[in-house]
């Protein structure tokens, strides 16, 4: 099929035939194939310029201008925001809870819960005391940018804090969703399938780190860690990983520790000293 | 986007679509299946829409060149084999022009309402 007018031939030009297209039944004759050589349209014969409106605007405009702003309100307070995406199931609420539960003493934290239904997820995060607000997006199937924008008016953003934005269970959408989040992490479980980074190619190429978690349960599953990490290193290379079990605790500490380190540096001086002993004692 | 754009010109039908998609955004097959319905009830219903593919294309920091991937995710440069994670095209979304009806056609299809929006967004 041709990808350009959905015409079932490959064999033809567009607009450079002399056609009217109020007459369009695609039966005109055509030659060869100008992909971008009109890309405005400009060409077109049977328009007046009157009848043609440019406009070279992304598609997603709208959202990046309302993650601008969100990413501007952020900076205004001093947040490191942080969008966690995964597929259903990956132990996204399971980790946020073990982390909120070692960092809530040290920073201000907030949490943005997007879910298609219920608030089972804010409940889970307010029972650790930090507050949250949660989004159903109905049929929507990712958070966008202008639902963030309206959570984050109703959470307190205290200076030097972390937000922490749950994005729905899913590993398509939110990936062309900018949110004004300052990074994307997404977690993949060893529950999945080791080749997930390839069949879901746009995420892994989207996110700056990437938490394998679930790792305790590596011996009784078929999943090969080390290739999953190169599988997605060859999607991304520039992708950092951490191996994670939020049950057991492995690797909790590390990402805490990025946590800390982004968050340092989204706010240098106001950064709020965090020592490994008071981990252990919140853990 | 599109019935925003033809409000602001008048309220005219919107004839042709045209819009710029990245091979990164492999979106072009889902807008062609989407959009009959999508556009039902809006000044772009009946519009042809004329999707041009933008191929992918990386720059690789260790030949000093733009390179085009062996396959579309395959982020290494296929002559040297470091990783090339700067996309130079491919990512490309973008609505570049619509096309309305004459005025004067425009005269006998005035079963489109001219009060704007036909369609509207929900907001939270």
């Amino acid at each position: 099929m041709c990808s350009v007018c959905g015409c079932g031939q490959n064999n033809h030009s567009h607009h450079a035939h002399d056609h009217k297209h109020s007459d369009h039944a695609h039966d005109h004759k055509h030659s060869d194939h100008q992909y971008g050589a009109d890309t405005a349209g400009l060409s077109v014969a049977g328009f007046s310029q009157e009848n043609l409106i440019e406009i070279e605007q992304d598609i997603l405009s709208k959202n990046d201008a309302y993650a601008h702003a969100n990413r501007q309100r952020l900076a205004d307070h001093s947040q490191l925001a942080l969008n966690l995406v995964s597929s259903p199931g990956a132990g996204k609420t399971t980790l946020l809870v073990k982390t909120l539960n070692l960092l809530h003493r040290a920073r201000p934290l907030g949490v943005v819960e997007g879910d298609q239904a219920t608030a089972n997820d804010a409940d889970r995060i307010r029972e650790t005391g930090v507050p949250a607000i949660q989004i159903n997006t109905g049929r929507g199937c990712h958070l966008d940018a202008h639902m963030v924008g309206h959570a984050l008016k109703d959470l307190a953003l205290q200076e030097g804090g972390v937000i922490f934005i749950e994005n729905v269970g899913n590993l398509v959408c939110p990936a062309a969703f900018d949110l004004g989040e300052a990074f994307k992490v997404v977690i993949l479980s060893v529950t999945e399938g080791d080749d997930k980074p390839l069949k879901y190619p746009d995420m892994f190429a989207a996110a700056d780190l990437m938490i394998l978690s679930k790792i305790d349960l590596l011996p009784h599953v078929d999943f090969d860690a080390d290739k999953a990490v190169e599988r997605a290193l060859r999607i991304n290379p520039e992708l950092e990983v951490i191996k994670i079990s939020a049950r057991d605790g492995t690797g909790v500490q590390a990402w805490c520790d990025w946590i800390e380190n982004q968050a340092k540096q989204t706010n240098a001086h106001r950064a709020v000293p965090i020592s490994p002993d008071h981990l252990m004692q919140n853990g | 986007m599109v019935d925003e754009y033809a409000f602001k010109s008048g309220g005219r039908p919107v004839r042709r679509i045209n819009c710029r998609l990245g091979e990164l955004s492999a979106m072009t097959r889902a807008l062609y299946f989407c959009f009959e319905s999508a556009s039902k009830g809006s000044r772009c219903e009946g519009a042809e829409l004329v999707i041009e593919e933008v191929p992918l294309s990386v720059f690789c920091h260790t030949c000093n060149a733009v390179k085009t991937p062996s396959g579309r995710f395959n982020f290494r440069c296929p002559d040297c084999g470091f990783p090339t994670p700067k996309v130079v095209t491919g990512r490309e979304m973008q609505l570049t022009s619509i096309e309305l009806e004459a005025a004067d056609e425009n005269a006998a299809r005035t079963h489109l309402s001219a009060d704007y929006p036909t369609q509207q967004t929900s907001c939270q």
